[in-house]
């Protein structure tokens, strides 16, 4: 049983770390196909915190109000208090791996946040930055 | 010879362990006796359903209160959870067949008991039973307790909420352990 212990651990901690980075690039390519142009990390860092108007009682005031500004830090969901896991693949090897669930919370989070859906061009540029964090 | 029974009772242990860990042994009958609500037992759900609060059991509301509640989750409680309408569908059988109404848990049945025929109110923290449990409890060990925000954050004091368990002996208000009503 041991034997077949320290393969599957090696498995995990190089898969998952691959597959985040398969899941992105497939994402980016899309963006790319739906006419976005180069993604940049500063730019999704700078988006990350930025605020969109006043706080209201059931509107974050940006990202980093669920999540940190550090994304290697675990945050938790204003409203509810709920603890959310770290969103920074280097520590969270679960995330950015499934692009269902990525589009889904880009979608929920840019409408959420900003009151609308991010662009092709600003989700890419979310992920570029996210994924090397 | 014995490698194999060693084995098989590896395995039967395995199974034993996973079964009691795992969400689907919900028609399981020590699951349904004596209970407070229901368990969650449906890990779509567990998921979807409770990646921003803890996962709400389906007996702590009545089914037209989640049928209303499903019909309308692009704007839920002001926050966007739509979900796409295989989920949808597969999640809204779910609420329904194990909503107030078909869980014999004693506090689903008093939450059915106390939803005014015809309303279908989308919290559980404003059904009248609930309303009544708490209303003794101050303001400032809820709302103005930095820990727990809300009447709608059960797990913050109830600590074994999301086992579907909520009487008196596992309740804890953070800041407030001796609280006695
Ligand atoms: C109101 C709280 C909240 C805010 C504000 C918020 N998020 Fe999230 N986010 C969540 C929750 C809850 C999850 C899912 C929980 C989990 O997977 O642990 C999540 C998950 C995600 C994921 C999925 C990651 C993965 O692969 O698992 C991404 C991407 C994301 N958020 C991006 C953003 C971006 C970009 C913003 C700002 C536009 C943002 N979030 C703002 C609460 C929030
Ligand atoms: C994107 C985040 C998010 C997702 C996903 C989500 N909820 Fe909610 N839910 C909320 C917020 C925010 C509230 C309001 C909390 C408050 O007022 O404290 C809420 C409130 C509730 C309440 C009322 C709590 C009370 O006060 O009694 C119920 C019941 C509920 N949600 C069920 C569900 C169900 C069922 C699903 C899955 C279909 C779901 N939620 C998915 C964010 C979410
Ligand atoms: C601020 C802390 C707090 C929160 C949040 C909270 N409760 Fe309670 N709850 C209590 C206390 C305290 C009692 C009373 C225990 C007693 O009677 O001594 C109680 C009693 C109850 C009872 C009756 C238990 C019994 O033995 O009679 C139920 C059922 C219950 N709560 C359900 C819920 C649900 C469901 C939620 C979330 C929607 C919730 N509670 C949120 C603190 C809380």
């Amino acid at each position: 049983m041991r034997r077949f212990l320290l393969p599957v651990l090696i498995f995990l901690s190089v898969a998952l770390p691959a597959a985040a980075a398969d899941a992105v690039r497939e994402r980016l390519d899309a963006y790319r196909a739906a006419g976005a142009g180069e993604f940049s990390a500063a730019r999704g860092e700078a988006m990350w915190t930025r605020q969109q108007g006043a706080r209201a009682p059931d509107r974050a005031e940006s990202c980093a109000t669920c999540h940190t500004p550090n994304l290697t830090q675990p945050g938790e969901h204003f409203r509810t208090g709920k603890p959310i896991a770290p969103l920074a693949p280097s520590v969270n090897a679960e995330r950015l791996t499934d692009t269902a669930k990525m589009e889904k919370w880009f979608l929920r989070n840019c409408k959420g946040t900003w009151g609308r859906e991010c662009t092709p061009q600003e989700k890419g540029d979310f992920l570029t930055y996210m994924k090397a964090q | 010879m014995k490698g194999k029974y060693i084995l098989i009772g590896g395995f039967a242990v395995g199974l034993a362990v996973a079964s009691a860990l795992s969400f689907s042994d919900g028609d399981r009958d020590w699951s349904m006796s004596a209970t407070d609500v229901r368990p969650v037992t449906n890990p779509m759900y567990a998921a979807e359903c409770g990646s921003c609060h803890f996962a709400y059991q389906p007996g702590l509301l009545p089914a037209r209160s989640w049928e209303k509640m499903m019909a309308g989750l692009d704007d839920h409680f002001g926050e966007n959870a739509e979900l796409g309408p295989d989920v949808l569908a597969t999640l809204t059988d779910y609420l329904v067949a194990n909503a107030a109404e078909t869980d014999p848990g004693w506090v689903a049945k008093r939450i059915e008991a106390s939803a005014p025929d015809g309303a279908a109110s989308l919290r559980i923290s404003e059904q009248p039973y609930i309303v009544h449990k708490h209303d003794e409890i101050p303001r400032y060990m809820v709302r103005d307790n930095a820990e727990v925000g809300s009447l709608s954050n059960c797990m913050a004091c109830h600590t074994r909420a999301d086992k579907g368990v909520y009487d008196e002996d596992t309740v804890r208000i953070p800041g407030y352990p001796y609280w006695e009503d």
